[in-house]
């Protein structure tokens, strides 16, 4: 059974049809790219995916305990508690907090204490409030940011930024990790870099992950398959070869410069 | 890490040795009358102000309707107490008006909170005049006459009692998992709901947890002032509230405290110019805003500097 599974998923807006009968099946573990030119509805299927939007046909269904859930009217905190965690393509840190409350609220959903404890600090206050700050520590450790831990989020330089925007996200425990242009804005060093380290989070985490990228010497490294997107359809299907040579693909691409990405809507 | 800090430590120190200089200076009488008075308006501004901004400061929800809340905790106070007259009915009468008032903040929040900015502004202003107009006109509340001879169990003591737990338990609150989840929705909703907060249900608790206190405020009030009419808790009165938060500091609690204090005192000394009080006033307030334009404390609070003077920086608490 697959992870997650996407059919016929279609969403409008207005007279615009931004996501178009897109199929998507991506088994547990599998690193897997999602590209196409701007606008192509990249973003729009992340946000479908986690119930910011609502799609206007199709369904979306995660795998959770060997059954099929279906995602499709799910509020995001509740597609966040099955397991699916995301990153934004316009940073959207809580900028004025600290690096470590940024991680700490994003775990929010697994501390175990209530509201007499938290009125009161009795309890399991600090107890739990000790693990949550460790926890946090270990992820940060990853991308090296525990030093910087009491630093404001807003304070941190950009590629830090979009590194505390993965810790964060991590910090929910995701089986499915959904990454939206996590090198943009990066120069060749920080995205090699930043391709290391997501296959090591893959890898440490047991994390399947479904990638936006423009940066196609990421994209090309490590996804397994890659799925094409052009106008809200699915174009081209395939392992990174066998996109590379699509001539659909290098048609939608002709005249773009895919290495320099545009920032468009969360 | 733990209850018993150095920070703690002199944080109960200073708040026994405020309420001990009063106690001595009420006993050599050197307190007057008026001056009691006064120290009573400032404990429930302090309550007042430190749950609004809960909701307005650190959840970031926009409420004009403080003063509803406050009226609900002060009549369901007031009808106690003139049945029970007693320390046990004034006790029973303020945990009944907090939970009086949380319930109906419960009630109006849920459909109100789903509303942004302006538009949740002007929803609670709007129930906070419904609640006054429904004092009005029912009987048991006396109307537009309201209630006299309550009877006055409310102290200095009291008033000292409630405004510390008020600003220890709001306090905790915030420096708590299910606060940093209220903060978080202030600062991004959609990238809160995307960790995993249920972001309705956190504005609603926070709404809740502020109009508790505000009942236990209005519930002070009733039980001091001993006289309650609707029209003491018109819009008026929730505008003070939010001034006094926001010129003290949208999420600091130490200027909420502070400001209240300040503008007590402020509003006590210019009563002896009714010409040009409100002129004053308003006048304070621009330069104020001019000049600190994120409120006196901005967002921080008195244990960020005490902890910045003891061990440095990097205590997690
Ligand atoms: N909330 C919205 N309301 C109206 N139109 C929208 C909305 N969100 C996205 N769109 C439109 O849907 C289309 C797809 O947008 P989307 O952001 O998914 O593209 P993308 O593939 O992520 O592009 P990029 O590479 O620039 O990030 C665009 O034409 C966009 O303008
Ligand atoms: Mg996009």
């Amino acid at each position: 059974m697959a992870l997650l599974s996407i059919e016929k998923l279609t969403k409008s807006f207005g007279g615009l049809t931004a996501v178009s009968n897109v199929d998507i099946l991506i088994d547990k573990g599998e690193l897997i790219g999602l590209i196409g030119p701007n606008g192509a509805g990249k973003t729009t299927v992340f946000n479908l995916i986690t119930g910011v939007y609502a799609p206007s046909y199709g369904t979306i269904e995660l795998e959770v305990d060997g059954k099929l859930v279906s995602l499709a009217k799910k509020k995001p905190y509740r597609v966040t508690k099955l397991g699916i965690a995301r990153t934004f393509q316009n940073i959207r840190l809580f900028k004025d907090l600290s690096v470590l409350d940024n991680v700490r609220i994003a775990m929010h959903q697994r501390v175990g204490y209530g509201m007499p404890a938290a009125l009161t600090h009795f309890g399991r206050y600090f107890s739990e409030e000790k693990r949550l700050v460790a926890e946090a520590e270990a992820l940060l450790d990853v991308f090296k940011l525990t030093e910087k831990k009491d630093e404001l989020a807003k304070n941190l330089p950009y590629g830090e930024q979009r590194h505390l925007e993965i810790v964060r996200a991590m910090a929910t425990k995701p089986r499915l990790l959904l990454l939206d242009e996590p090198a943009a804005g990066m120069n060749p060093n920080e995205t090699a870099a930043l391709t290391a380290m997501i296959a090591k989070l893959r890898h440490d985490y047991d994390l399947t992950i479904l990638l936006i990228e423009h940066d196609m010497s990421l994209v090309m490294k490590i996804c397994e398959r890659i799925y094409v997107l052009d106008y809200g359809v699915v174009i081209s299907e395939g392992a990174p070869d066998k996109i590379r040579s699509d001539s659909r693909v290098i048609e939608a691409y002709l005249g773009e410069d895919v290495s320099a990405p545009q920032d468009g809507e969360a | 890490m733990g209850m018993i800090t150095k920070k703690n430590i002199l944080i109960l120190l200073s708040i026994v040795a405020t309420f001990a200089v009063v106690q001595v200076l009420r006993t050599m009488n050197i307190l007057t009358n008026f001056h009691e008075i006064t120290l009573a308006l400032i404990c429930i501004n302090i309550i007042l102000a430190v749950s609004l901004n809960l909701i307005t400061g650190f959840t970031g929800q926009f409420s004009l309707g403080h003063a509803g809340f406050m009226s609900i905790g002060a009549y369901t106070c007031a009808l106690i107490l003139l049945k029970y007259p007693t320390m046990w009915g004034f006790l029973a009468g303020i945990i009944a008006g907090g939970i009086a008032s949380a319930l109906v903040g419960i009630i109006i929040g849920l459909p109100t909170l789903r509303l942004k900015g302006d538009y949740l502004a002007i929803a609670t202003l709007g129930m906070a005049e419904i609640i006054r107009v429904i004092f009005l006109n029912i009987e048991i509340t006396g109307g537009a006459a309201g209630l006299a001879s309550i009877p006055r169990i409310a102290n200095w003591f009291w008033m000292f009692f409630f405004a510390v737990i008020s600003v220890v338990f709001i306090n905790n609150f915030i420096k708590s998992s299910p606060g940093r989840a209220c903060i978080s929705i202030r600062e991004d909703e959609i990238a809160a709901e995307s960790m995993g907060i249920n972001s309705t249900k956190y504005k609603v608790m926070s709404f809740a947890i502020g109009a508790f206190f505000a009942g236990i405020g209005g519930g002070l009030y009733a039980s001091y002032f001993f006289f309650l009419k609707p029209n003491l808790f018109g819009f008026l009165k929730s505008i003070d509230m939010l001034v006094i938060v926001v010129l003290g500091g949208l999420g600091s609690l130490t200027g909420s405290v502070v400001a209240a204090v300040l503008l007590t005192l402020l509003t006590t000394f210019l009563q002896q110019f009714t010409a040009v009080r409100m002129i004053l006033y308003a006048l304070l307030l621009v330069v104020i805003m001019i000049f600190r334009p994120k409120g006196i404390m901005g967002t921080s609070e008195i244990t960020d500097l005490l902890g910045r003077i003891g061990r440095g920086k990097g205590r997690v608490e």
